[in-house]
């Protein structure tokens, strides 16, 4: 008995672990991102970006992290203040949560469940929850317009991204995300993206629309609703926000490389000479830089696209979008049943 | 046929890959900010700044209280007492400058007959306490004294085309 329960404690153990061991990274690489985003928007600018705090600015992000703690949080006077509280905690939990079926590696996963691009999918859709809730609790017009704008656009965009998901689960054959990577086997050419291009191109835009960053940010326009659903928002519960916008940006990038790239798979797998060598190895180290590279796109973008107008989201979302992955899912199909690629091979 | 050539480029993304081609060279090129306090941009000798007032070598003051920089002084920063001295001449007893009042203009540079009054290159100052920015006769003088032989050469350069 004493040792069930010993076993018990050493599993709840082991587990926090491994979820501090993925949350405490991800929380770095957010603040790191920050540091990032503007140094990189800044070089495309031709100006330097942050370089002051420590050395190249390195010490940036916990000298904003700090200033946003120290900041008091202003509650307006008739906001729904259990709401007002609980929406920065709602948008944060999904951004998390939903790390818990990436797979780093074959073998670093916390939970490899069967399910798990429903729950990714599911993780997704809760996430605007939090931004609904903090713009109609905010007792503010601005936050209410943000936050409508904001949910219409994701719930738009997620249709074009599920048909996006389900190109991916024709050619797999499995909900698996470990399952989807170990499909892709065989070197770059035979990972997803190059069968499922325009699905692979749209899922990168209805990434971007999803997490409401540039060019798809009217949620935040600056020019007509200040910031959009966290106008309101100071302090701490704003860098909960901010945190949760990040780390969802993040996901993206990391599912993305997983579901068209491969993850953790070598690019040189299978290539003369190379792929003999240590390149031509999967591990940890090719997910992560397939991450970054598409946290990398996300900024070229910011700093590249001017923002569109609303109903040109709109109209790309439903009139574009929709149609070509509903025909691209059917050229999946017709892939998948005649075998024209091999899976797993 | 232009519409259905149109229709497909806009969906092979062409124009925006041509913008990502142009931010991306940018990434890689020079950039131009100049990191402040470690570098500095070259600034003209007519550069005008912080006020000065000079003095003749031989130490006197070359301010003879005409007040002609106070009459022409657009923002009404400069307030001028005189009184005659024992040796017969006319000498400032009070010369205030207002430097938030003031403008840098470089009008009461350009009025002053005797070269005293003038502005300086020095751009890189603050006041601490409320009142310290109006400067008196000691502190101008004091600042004149302490960059002479900048204010000159920076005069001599000039001088030909005054």
């Amino acid at each position: 008995m004493s040792e069930t329960f010993l076993d018990q404690v050493i599993y709840m153990v082991i587990l926090v672990a491994k979820i501090l061991a993925v949350i405490v990274p991800l929380i770095l690489v957010v603040a790191y991102y920050t540091y990032m985003e503007r140094r990189v928007i800044g070089y495309m600018q031709v100006r330097r970006g942050p370089n002051r705090i420590g050395p190249m600015g390195l010490a940036q992000p916990f000298a904003d992290v700090f200033k946003l703690l120290l900041k008091e949080i202003v509650i307006p006077e008739n906001a729904n203040k259990f709401l007002f509280l609980l929406a920065p905690v709602l948008s944060l939990a999904p951004a998390f949560a939903a790390w818990a079926v990436v797979p780093f590696d074959d073998w670093a996963v916390i939970a490899d469940i069967d399910a798990g691009l429903l729950y990714i999918l599911a993780m997704a859709s809760l996430g605007v929850y939090g931004l609904i809730i903090a713009g109609w609790a905010s007792n503010s017009k601005y936050a209410f317009l943000g936050a409508l704008r904001c949910s219409a656009q994701m719930v738009s965009y997620e249709i074009a991204m599920g048909f996006a998901l389900i190109g991916v689960l024709i050619l797999a054959g499995t909900l698996n995300l470990s399952e989807i990577v170990n499909a892709q086997q065989g070197g770059i050419f035979d990972w997803f993206w190059l069968p499922l291009l325009p699905l692979f191109v749209i899922y990168v835009i209805s990434g971007v629309a999803e997490t409401n960053r540039a060019p798809f940010d009217v949620a935040e326009g600056e020019s007509e609703i200040v910031a959009g659903f966290h106008v309101e928002y100071a302090g701490a519960s704003f860098a909960v926000f901010f945190l949760a916008e990040y780390a969802n940006m993040i996901l993206i990038s990391a599912l993305t490389a997983l579901l068209f790239a491969g993850g953790w798979l070598s690019p040189f797998e299978g290539v003369w000479v190379l792929g003999d060598t240590f390149l031509g190895e999967g591990n940890i180290a090719w997910f992560l830089l397939k991450t970054a590279f598409f946290m990398y796109l996300f900024l070229w973008w910011r700093a590249t696209f001017p923002r569109y107008r609303y109903d040109q989201i709109m109209r790309l979302g439903w009139k574009v979008f929709v149609p070509i992955t509903i025909v691209w899912v059917m050229v999946a199909a017709v892939i998948s049943v005649f075998g024209l690629i091999v899976r797993g091979a | 046929m232009g519409a259905v050539v149109r229709y497909l480029k806009s969906l092979m993304l062409l124009e925006l890959f041509k913008g990502l081609g142009v931010t991306l060279h940018y990434f890689f090129q020079p950039k131009f900010t100049i990191n402040y306090p470690e570098e500095k941009t070259p600034k003209s000798n007519r550069f005008r700044g912080l006020h000065a007032l000079r003095r003749y070598p031989n130490g006197e003051e070359r301010c003879i209280a005409c007040k002609l920089c106070e009459a022409v002084c657009p923002a009404l920063a400069i307030t001028i007492d005189s009184t005659q001295r024992e040796d017969g001449t006319r000498r400032t007893t009070r010369y205030d400058i207002d430097l938030f009042k003031c403008i840098y203009c470089g009008f009461c540079e350009e009025s002053c007959p005797v070269d005293s009054i003038v502005e300086t290159d020095i751009h890189e100052f603050h006041f601490e306490n409320r009142g310290e920015h109006i400067v008196n006769k000691q502190q101008l003088l004091a600042i004149g004294d302490r960059f002479e032989e900048e204010i000159a050469a920076a005069r001599k350069q000039d001088a030909a085309y005054r």
